[in-house]
């Protein structure tokens, strides 16, 4: 059975769903504190999302020091897949494990909705099991998820076939309508959706299911 | 050593964009400023140094502003020390 590491720093809000879908999903969940040093036994880890360290000076910035990313860090150098989920996504970008930032939505609304995603690319440790231009109904729940980068990075990521996920209506001023992107290796994903929230009949939505079982 | 009081000025790159200075731009007019342009929001942080010289003090402010206080993503900086 795979085991899903999944991180939490104080102000992180989103664990228990995530260890939820992965149980429900049929892996292993285990909890790891911001303070530890290691990712424990986990096979996949998770950083889930909320307000780490209370989103303080930005998204992310204070978390990307606290002990645990630099086992995290390790363990996506060595191959290991590492996803980063909404505030976790931002936290991945600060720590420089993703390229890019995010910031305010255009518009600044606090966008909490069900919206529609296009799987773009099947290579990645989040998408593996999915199929390249599947429609993918899943909630988005943030302020800050206006992805942006310079002109050469956003050239990188698209050569490269390192976006993952795009908005079909673009809910944030997004650059290139970019929900979620890889790292060169593929085996980092940051989204700024959240699959949790549609893993289950129950939630109105199974789409994020195919996400998260990739892991497993 | 002395204490150098610094003040740091974070704001958006250009051509990233400031929502909510966007937003300020387009209130002023209503209190009769219609002649307000380019209104963009940063932040302010003070904050003071120890350093044996105001030219050290400064190196390391704008180290802590590249490793910390700003995202050189989306974010640049000033830095006065006062």
């Amino acid at each position: 059975m795979t085991t899903v590491g999944v991180v939490m720093f104080p102000g992180t809000n989103c664990e228990q769903d995530v260890a939820w879908a992965v149980k429900v999903l049929g892996g292993e969940p285990e909890m790891l504190w911001h303070a530890d040093r290691t990712v424990g036994a986990a096979d996949a880890v998770v950083i889930a999302g909320g307000f780490a360290h209370g989103d303080y000076l930005r998204t992310g910035a204070i978390a990307r020091f606290s002990p645990v990313m630099e086992a995290v860090a390790d363990f996506a150098r060595g191959g290991g897949p590492v996803v980063g989920i909404c505030n976790g996504f931002q936290i991945l970008c600060e720590a420089g494990l993703l390229a890019g930032a995010l910031q305010k939505n255009a518009g600044l609304k606090f966008r909490c909705e069900t919206v529609d995603l296009r799987v773009e690319t099947t290579s990645t440790v989040l998408t593996r099991k999915a199929q390249r231009g599947q429609i993918l109904r899943i909630p988005i729940n943030h302020f800050e998820g206006n992805f942006v980068c310079d002109e050469r990075t956003l050239k990188g990521l698209q050569t490269n076939d390192q976006i993952v996920l795009r908005y079909v209506e673009n809910p944030n001023g997004s650059l290139d309508d970019i929900a979620g992107i890889c790292n060169e290796g593929r085996n980092v994903v940051g989204l700024m959706p959240h699959p949790e929230r549609a893993s289950e009949a129950i939630l109105g939505s199974t789409d994020g299911a195919v996400l998260l079982s990739s892991l497993l | 050593m002395t204490a150098y009081e610094a003040r740091i000025e974070v704001g958006h790159r250009p051509g990233i964009l400031d929502p909510q200075g966007g937003v300020i731009e387009r209130a002023l007019p209503a209190l009769g400023y219609a002649n307000v342009s380019h209104v963009r929001v940063g932040k302010s942080i003070r904050l003071a140094v120890e350093a044996p010289d105001e030219a050290s003090a400064r190196v390391q402010v704008e180290e802590m502003c590249k490793k910390l206080l700003a995202n050189p993503v989306i974010e640049d900086f000033t830095v006065e020390i006062l």
